[in-house]
């Protein structure tokens, strides 16, 4: 029977279906951070059971990780003691643990990946819903509760029911100025935020085939804010090429054999789908939000729309056009910007500091905004000081911080302040997500980077065409 | 962790309208700092409840008396954004233990079916039933009826069933957890784990 991808590698780590209800399916890795793993290991302790698989788990700190003076004691105690805790739980259960400090260090979705741990065919969770970043290898990849986490621990599988299958194409080329970022916040606007929830997505298509892995790891990564468990890219040679060498892939006659059964990874030619969206290209252009879900963004050129023009109650979003101080109408250009944000599971990798810098380049920062820019990990914050970026970088007026997941979620001091708007490259907007009364406006790094030179919300093309004329 | 046992719960409900509640307000981020699973409650809907200075917002409706019971009836797509488990927590260590929606988010639902909480999906005409007959009046009874799936608005005596799989709804009757028919079938795992490579 045919199969689409995403078919292939569940039904591969089916371990039992239970009649009635979820499938037991075998986890091939999992990544642990601070935050949703302390309960869980709480839970082995109290239960006296062990880590079944520890060589399958790898540990990193990142959700409440500072991002400068990373060399200087947690000023928090309990950031500290949640810190402590993975270091002390990985310990004890033979766990690999990269914590604050170490070169391995980083936001655990970008790290993944760059060691190799990421590799098609997986099945990957992590106790974070930007898990599903790791699609873009063509892995299963999805976040999961704590519950779940002691449940991998224990006995490397979940319960999960299979999800039904969604694929959305997108054929064309993207237009200048047009990033990774814009074409994941477009197709969410169309969805909204529960449009793929109890979907698994396969994104297909001319855009993604000549997209980088930096791009779809973007893309992959915001299938949640759409409501997906996750979403997934068939492997092919930008695939192979990326992970071939890293330290976790495997090496030799093992990668031969690993490559002939990755190669198998696609979706059959006659394989159905309960759902099929499809868009062309040239529809997209550089995207904002404006209200305070990831749903609620618009071409950058536009106006808010007016409450009748979107899906969902009028009280719910006057509520978020309230929060934001903005009004139906009101066009996006222009908009004040008191703070940009860099970073993230989403938008934190090279490819990211290359297009900020393609922006800034020979300009200056304005005045009136706070720039945070945040590499996802050492090996990024490596390559923007051997690639020329940081010079670039320094300038213009920038300072580069430390890794880990900062203003994305502002549970370390990386918090806008209350009222005060931002441009983040993150991924989600929603009401005080990066700091009590904050409000955010989500982005790519061109848009961000326009923001930051100009002081306020920016067209990027009109920066980009300057730079080129 | 175990949790008690659901069968048949009725009660008066609480009422929050709004649309895609997502679980940075149900808990925001900053208070998911414990390494043991207590007190979340107390910063459910933090930031909807307080003002920055802890005193309570008088017109959000966990601080409104003429409100309360054991049932949160949440807008359309409730719990979306953010894997904690930590707002499943929140909702159960505040005194709920089920939430009725038109649509849940996949994970949170998932949250709460593992911890205790029953997530009760119903059909936007009846949720819309449910808060008017609550707006008319504060103390207006819900039935849900987990043997049966059933819920009722015992005012009116009007009735929905609701979705829940064989298997969970055997767990929440029973206060089991996946974890203990996971570590039943341990040997199964590990036989089906020779063959897939690391």
């Amino acid at each position: 029977m045919s199969k689409t991808l995403f078919d292939k590698v569940w039904d591969k780590h089916v371990v039992r279906k239970i009649e009635g209800g979820p499938d037991v399916l075998f986890i091939d890795r999992h990544l642990i951070h601070e935050v949703t793993s302390p309960v869980a290991f709480l839970g082995l302790k109290t239960r006296g059971i062990k880590v079944l698989y520890p060589e399958r788990t790898f540990a990193t700190a990142d959700h409440n990780t500072p991002t400068i003076n990373q060399h200087l004691p947690v000023a928090d105690p309990l950031s500290a003691n949640q810190l402590k805790a993975l270091e002390a739980n990985s310990k004890e259960y033979g766990i690999s643990h990269w914590g604050l400090g170490h070169q391995k260090n980083g936001i655990v979705h970008v790290v993944g990946p760059e060691y190799g741990i990421t590799q098609p065919g997986a099945t990957i969770v992590c106790g974070d819903s930007h898990t599903s970043t790791h699609g873009a290898f063509g892995a299963i990849a999805f976040g999961i509760g704590t519950s779940e986490v002691e449940m991998v621990l224990s006995t490397q599988c979940i319960m999960q029911p299979k999800p039904k299958k969604m694929r959305i194409t997108i054929n064309g080329t993207l237009s200048k100025g047009v990033t990774p970022k814009d074409v994941a916040l477009f197709i969410i606007s169309k969805l909204t935020t529960s449009g793929a929830t109890g979907y698994f997505v396969e994104y297909a298509g001319e855009v993604f085939e000549k997209m980088s892995m930096e791009g779809r790891m973007t893309v992959c990564n915001l299938s949640i804010e759409m409501g997906a468990r996750g979403g997934m890219i068939a492997p092919d040679e930008t695939t192979f090429n990326y992970i071939q060498g890293r330290e976790f892939t495997p090496k030799g006659a093992a990668w031969d054999k690993a490559m002939e059964y990755w190669k198998t990874l696609k979706t059959d030619a006659d394989a159905v789908f309960d759902k099929e969206l499809a868009y062309n290209a040239s529809e997209i252009e550089p995207m904002i939000t404006y209200g305070t879900n990831p749903g609620m963004g618009i071409g950058i050129s536009n106006q808010i729309p007016d409450a009748e023009q979107v899906e969902g109650g009028v009280e719910t979003y006057e509520k978020s056009l309230n929060y934001m101080g903005f009004n139906e109408g009101d066009s996006m250009i222009g908009k004040p910007v008191d703070y940009v944000f860099v970073g993230s599971c989403t938008n934190g990798r090279i490819e990211d500091f290359r297009a900020f810098a393609s922006v800034v380049k020979g300009r200056k920062k304005a005045e009136n905004v706070t720039v945070w820019l945040v590499p996802g990990s050492h090996i990024v914050e490596s390559q923007i000081k051997e690639e020329g970026i940081l010079d670039i970088l320094t300038e213009a007026g920038f300072t580069l911080r430390q890794p880990g997941c900062s203003a994305c979620l502002a549970m370390n001091d990386d918090k806008i302040p209350a009222g005060k708007y931002a441009v983040s490259t993150s991924n989600r907007n929603f009401e005080g997500r990066q700091g009590p009364g904050s409000r955010t406006m989500l982005a790519s790094p061109l848009v961000a980077a326009a923001a930051a030179v100009t002081g306020k919300v920016t067209d990027p093309r009109e920066l980009i065409e300057e730079l080129v004329g | 962790m175990a949790y008690d046992k659901f069968n048949i719960l009725k009660s008066s409900a609480v009422p929050l309208s709004i649309e895609n509640v997502d679980t940075d307000q149900i808990i925001p981020a900053r208070f998911l700092k414990a390494t043991e699973r207590v007190g979340f409650g107390d910063n459910l809907f933090r930031d909807w409840r307080y003002n920055p200075d802890n005193t309570p917002k008088p017109d959000f409706v966990l601080n409104n008396p003429t409100y309360s019971g054991k049932i949160l009836v949440g807008g359309k797509n409730f719990g979306s954004g953010s894997s904690r488990e930590h707002a499943a927590w929140a909702v159960y260590d505040y005194g709920f233990r089920a939430v009725v929606s038109s649509f849940f988010a996949d994970i949170f639902k998932n949250n709460c079916l593992n911890i205790g909480v029953l997530p009760v999906q119903v059909s936007p005409e009846f949720l819309d039933k449910i808060f008017k007959a609550i707006a008319a009046n504060p103390k207006t009874e819900l039935e849900i009826n987990l043997p049966a799936q059933t819920i009722t608005l015992t005012t009116t005596g009007e009735q929905e069933s609701f979705d829940i799989s064989s298997y969970k709804k055997e767990n929440m009757m029973n206060g089991f957890d996946d974890i203990d028919y996971l570590q039943n079938i341990k040997s199964e795992i590990q036989e089906f784990a020779t063959q897939l490579p690391l």
